[in-house]
């Protein structure tokens, strides 16, 4: 049986100040530190078990680069179980660990919450100066790209070689429903004099299928192996090659199939034709590249097949999986790998028959649909600097400039939901502890981590709670405990009895 | 002129999907586009608001370095 996929998502920001001055690293500290102070008590990272050089292949890095780990920048961990903080230049959420890829969602949208309140915060402390402008999107335009990495729970005995061969054809394909859509070329990937518009933000950045790396030569499949649960039962895979989704149905849908396709991969239940692509790396362009949707890709059988008919082939095998061992493994009874299914389906038909039919549900059909509209009234083209701007306040996550939040778009969940889940964490995994322990004795967790927490509950040396199994520190296991300890050494000497 | 040909095609093949609701579905369908095309008249009168004012300069500072 497949390991229960726990989630999550992280998103890095692009940020702005108004005017051509800008210093990112400081705004991004501005905004982090200002929701801090003002929102939530400010806790410190604790980067002890933090190894981003390993790689699932099994051997050291060599002749790659390590992620840098940043210090001394402005770090800090919510009362919902996430980590807001400062990542290169850029504010970054993660999302807390998620049950189901629908709670993932919800735990999305409530970053974009985090992020607005953070730009009210900021602008309310400095209000002498412009105030940073944060954007859910991944490039800017110019050659620079900033990830939404996913991230899924797997079973550490399946070969990572079987992971590889079965979500390649996944990653290159699904782009036809997770692109947030883009103007024009930034790298030279693709010919930028034959492509106006494209699918995804990300595609054109990668130039590998495998590697540790994330800022440069980037792999469709990341191999590092930071598990941050016991290592030897779990392994975290880490996906850098999706696009930043406003679209609630794109977000669901990227986390969702993913999450069947690990299952399938752990199961050994993928789809009988072999997917395998004689150059996945060049073919992600080209699905990105091609708005007819109809483009072969050469597989290594020698046979093609398009972006959409690779979708298909998983759709189906999917199916078969769902009826054959149901899809308990998205975390609960199957209810949410139903609604993926569902959603899943619906999206693929939309796209064969008429895609322009989502423009209330794909990021990238909708930002295409509205460019075309607002070219047709301006009587300009895909080259005029107001399309390009209009592109990317899209993604501007200020309510009163928001472009997304000016489009009908179909929902998957009510916003009250979102607005618990800024302060409130996820009941179904360790990050329930985390989050409680944070709202409830901020004062006594000295660092907190994605697998443990320090407490100084003072006279005695700090004390450590490991919590090495992402399914443990729920509230079914720890309510009951925590709403009987008077304190952190109550807590404590609970847990050691 | 490959920008003039895409916005072309763009428009040409929602002119035909139009064209088919109406021959297949009846009043009810040309309603609807109707109303779509109001919506999106008055978003795009709503968005021209809303626009950052020099286009231009506000893509060109929109450089985001350092990311991952």
């Amino acid at each position: 049986m497949a390991t229960t996929k726990v989630c999550g998502i992280e998103t890095e920001y692009g940020i702005q100040t108004p005017g051509p001055e800008q210093n990112p690293i400081a705004a991004s500290s501005v905004l982090v530190n200002a929701y801090a102070a003002d929102v939530e008590q400010k806790i410190g990272w604790d980067f002890e078990d933090e190894t981003p050089g390993n790689d699932a292949r099994g051997f050291a890095r060599e002749g790659s680069l390590a992620p840098m780990v940043e210090t001394h920048l402005a770090n800090t961990v919510l009362t919902n179980g996430a980590r807001f903080y400062v990542d290169h230049a850029h504010p970054e959420y993660s999302s807390p660990e998620c049950l189901t890829p629908l709670e993932c969602l919800v735990f999305d949208k409530a970053g974009e919450e985090i992020l607005r309140r953070a730009m009210t915060a900021a602008a309310f402390r400095i209000p002498d100066q412009p105030a940073p402008v944060v954007y859910k999107n991944n490039s800017d335009g110019k050659g620079n790209s900033y990830g939404c990495h996913e991230n899924y729970m797997m079973d550490r005995a399946v070969p990572f070689a079987r992971v590889i061969d079965g979500v390649v054809p996944h990653f290159v394909s699904r782009t036809l429903y997770i692109g947030a859509g883009k103007v024009g070329v930034e790298t030279p990937a693709l010919d930028a004099e034959s492509v106006d518009y494209q699918i995804s933000q990300r595609a054109e950045f990668f130039e590998e299928i495998v590697g540790l790396e994330t800022t440069l030569k980037r792999p469709i499949v990341n191999t590092r192996d930071e598990p941050h649960a016991d290592p030897k039962r779990f392994r975290r895979l880490h996906v850098i090659v999706g696009d930043a989704n406003l679209s609630e149905i794109a977000t669901f849908l990227k986390v969702g199939t993913t999450a069947i396709v690990l299952s399938m991969v752990e199961d050994e239940a993928g789809p009988t034709r072999d997917l395998s692509l004689s150059d996945p790396v060049r073919a992600l362009h080209q699905v990105s590249a091609d708005l007819s949707l109809s483009r072969p890709l050469a597989l290594t059988d020698g046979s093609t097949a398009t972006a959409l008919e690779l979708q298909w082939e998983i759709f189906g095998a999917a199916r078969k999986y769902a009826e054959e061992c149901g899809l308990t493994s998205l975390g609960d009874d199957g209810t949410v790998g139903a609604l993926v299914m569902e959603h899943w389906e619906a999206v693929l038909e939309g796209l064969e028959s008429d895609p322009a039919s989502l423009s209330d549900t794909l990021d990238w059909v909708a930002k295409r649909e509205l460019l075309l509209a607002y070219m047709d009234r301006h009587s300009c083209g895909w080259k005029d600097p107001r399309v390009a701007a209009l592109a990317l306040q899209y993604h501007d996550l200020r309510p009163d400039k928001s472009v997304f939040r000016r489009l009908d778009m179909r929902t998957l969940v009510d916003p009250a939901q979102v607005m618990t889940a800024v302060t409130e964490p996820p009941a179904g995994t360790r990050a329930w502890f985390r989050g409680k322990c944070l709202a409830r004795w901020p004062e006594a967790v000295v660092t907190a981590n994605w697998d443990s927490l320090v407490f100084d509950i003072g006279a005695d040396p700090l004390r450590r709670v490991p919590m090495m199994d992402p399914l443990k520190g729920t509230a079914e296991h720890t309510g009951a405990l925590l709403a009987q300890s008077t304190g952190p050494a109550d807590l404590l000497n609970r847990l050691n009895s | 002129m490959a920008e003039q040909e895409q916005k072309k095609r763009g428009s040409g093949s929602r002119t035909t999907e139009t064209e088919t609701e109406v021959e297949e579905a009846a009043p009810a369908a040309s309603e609807r586009g109707e109303k779509i095309k109001a919506e999106l008249d008055d978003l795009l009168d709503e968005i021209d608001e809303v626009l950052e004012d020099n286009a231009e300069e506000f893509v060109r500072n929109y450089v985001q370095k350092g990311g991952q």
